[in-house]
């Protein structure tokens, strides 16, 4: 089964929610190595996006995505904004037009999303960035596509390689962003992005879970 | 925290709305996307000159607004990047058909959101081009940081480039001015108290006491070292010392000192940093040729100074005197 337009809304609105949640967590982990302000900024961003949702809902996932994309970009500000905003853009433009997403899909709209994240912030793996939980994630659907698996383990699977990138981040040294200025003294914390980019996979696979 | 807010949320909107009332003939401020533009823009043939960033440094850049200075400055939320649709609709808003100089200081949230709003810009027509400024010498340049951050450097090249712009040169003569002024120019800072951002509602870093931070960065980020306080002049030598020593300055060159105070300490104070930094300029052999003190760039109630050494050539001379009229900088016009 493919997820659907709706499941899509779903989603969005859960990781919405989600990050309302945990915006004192991602902002805790912020003032450890950063400026203290991810948790603030991806809330007021997502705060936008579901003001927005209910007149978007009923488009296609590309204009969803897309419409999700400038918001982020317009509101959270800091290196966030156009990180996330250049994730959700990059995702609109592979599912222009879409109704509904076959993993192929999902998984060719996440690699954009991480191509994109990485030209814009020229973070490379071992940064401490959020690069450090997309790029496994993208690479577990992969090979879940190649292993012919259904969705449902897939989108587990790239949770659970997110999770495991993110914690991956705890021991590095920070070489992009505020954290690199910190130098040795940012090991040993966990890379908010890096959470939060967690979270929102982990969002998707349950939120899917359930409909698919 | 004791601040004179409202609510932490309406602390930028609201000095926004100050700034409008308080400089109209100067300028005007547009609202959603943010942006503060001069009251005679665009100008016709004319570069139009752009900086932004986090708000909580004024007057930087929104009290550098006026002839001879900036065309247009986005205000970010307090030590946030402003977003790139402010910058894109401030390009627009001053492009007089010449083109836009970005003036961006290295943060990277802050070159993000630039580098998107030129993007955007150009796929709209405009010739856009950015200058990125580094002049923090208490931050190790190399690939494995995201480099030295953008400082007092930024103040002195976006009156450089104003004046630059207001004799009609082109874009790339005008980047070219902000280009210069990146590589001639050094700072470094250092901080006696920390500052409380309105919404985080606490000190961003604790400094006991009898402690101060060297080569502190302008949003409280960590020095190069924490130490017990010493005297003015102490201070002054250990600030002096890495600026003099990153660029290869050479007896007989002529320098602009600005001394920068940080949003807590008095005028009288900075003055007496600056005795001293005048001192150990000219026991280098330097000539001091210009001078600038006072809180031009400053981070909240932070108490602290940041020294800037700007070497000078005579076109950068004849622009640092050209006519400038905005509200914090202001002369000959």
């Amino acid at each position: 089964m493919p997820v659907y337009r709706d499941d899509v809304v779903a989603w969005i609105k859960a990781v919405g929610e989600m990050i309302a949640e945990n915006s004192s967590y991602l902002t805790e982990l912020d003032s450890a190595i950063g400026d203290a302000d991810h948790g603030a900024n991806m809330e007021r961003g997502f705060k936008a996006v579901l003001n927005k949702l209910p007149e978007i809902s009923d488009k296609d996932i590309g204009t969803i995505f897309k419409t999700v994309g400038m918001t982020l970009l317009s509101t959270v500000g800091g290196a966030g904004g156009p990180l996330y905003g250049t994730w959700f853009l990059q995702a609109g433009m592979k599912t222009a037009g879409k109704m509904e997403l076959t993993l192929a899909d999902w998984t060719e709209a996440l690699e954009a999303s991480l191509s994109g994240v990485v030209m814009r912030g020229k973070a490379e793996l071992g940064d401490k960035t959020m690069v450090d939980a997309l790029t496994p994630a993208v690479n577990a659907l992969k090979q879940a596509i190649q292993e012919n698996q259904p969705i449902n383990a897939a989108l587990e699977l790239s949770a659970d390689s997110a999770k495991k990138g993110m914690e991956g981040t705890i021991p590095l040294v920070a070489r992009k962003g505020r954290a690199s200025y910190l130098g040795e003294r940012s090991a040993g914390h966990q890379d908010p992005g890096a959470t939060s980019t967690y979270l929102m996979l982990k969002v998707a696979a349950e939120t899917w879970k359930k409909s698919i | 925290m004791k601040k004179l807010i409202n609510k932490p949320e309406n602390v930028v909107r609201e000095a926004l709305e100050a700034i409008a009332i308080a400089h109209a003939d100067l300028l005007t401020v547009h609202f959603d996307p943010n942006f503060i533009m001069r009251a005679d823009g665009p100008i016709k043939g004319k570069v139009g000159v752009i900086s932004g960033g986090g708000s909580g440094h004024e007057p930087m850049h929104g009290g550098f607004v006026g002839m001879g200075m900036l065309d247009a400055a986005c205000p970010g939320a307090v030590f946030t990047s402003p977003t790139p649709d402010q910058m894109l609709e401030a390009t627009k808003a001053v492009n007089g058909g010449a083109g836009v100089l970005h003036i961006v200081k290295n943060y990277t949230g802050d070159i993000m959101n630039f580098e998107m709003a030129a993007e955007l810009a150009r796929a709209e027509g405009i010739d856009v081009e950015a200058v990125v400024t580094d002049d923090d010498v208490a931050v190790k340049d190399s690939l494995y940081t995201a480099g030295r951050r953008g400082v007092g450097v930024t103040v002195l090249a976006e009156k450089l480039c104003g004046a630059a712009a207001e004799q009609k040169r082109s874009l790339k003569e005008v980047a070219d001015i902000c280009r210069k002024a990146k590589g001639f120019g050094r700072s470094m800072g250092m901080a006696l108290t920390s500052c409380t951002v309105p919404h985080a509602g606490k000190p961003t870093f604790d400094l006991p006491e009898d402690q101060m931070e060297i080569g502190i960065g302008i949003h409280g980020e960590p020095g190069r070292i924490r130490m017990p306080l010493k005297s003015a002049d102490e201070i002054t030598e250990m600030l002096m010392e890495p600026i003099i020593s990153d660029i290869p300055y050479k007896p007989g060159d002529e320098v602009l000192m600005f001394v920068n105070g940080l949003g807590g300490t008095p005028p009288i104070e900075l003055y007496i940093i600056y005795r001293k930094a005048h001192e150990i300029a000219t026991k280098h052999g330097l000539k001091v040729v210009r001078s600038l003190v006072g809180p031009y760039m400053t981070s909240l109630e932070m108490a602290g100074t940041s020294i800037t050494l700007l070497k000078m050539d005579a076109d950068m001379l004849k622009l640092w005197d050209a006519p400038v009229k905005t509200p914090a900088l202001r002369w000959g016009a």
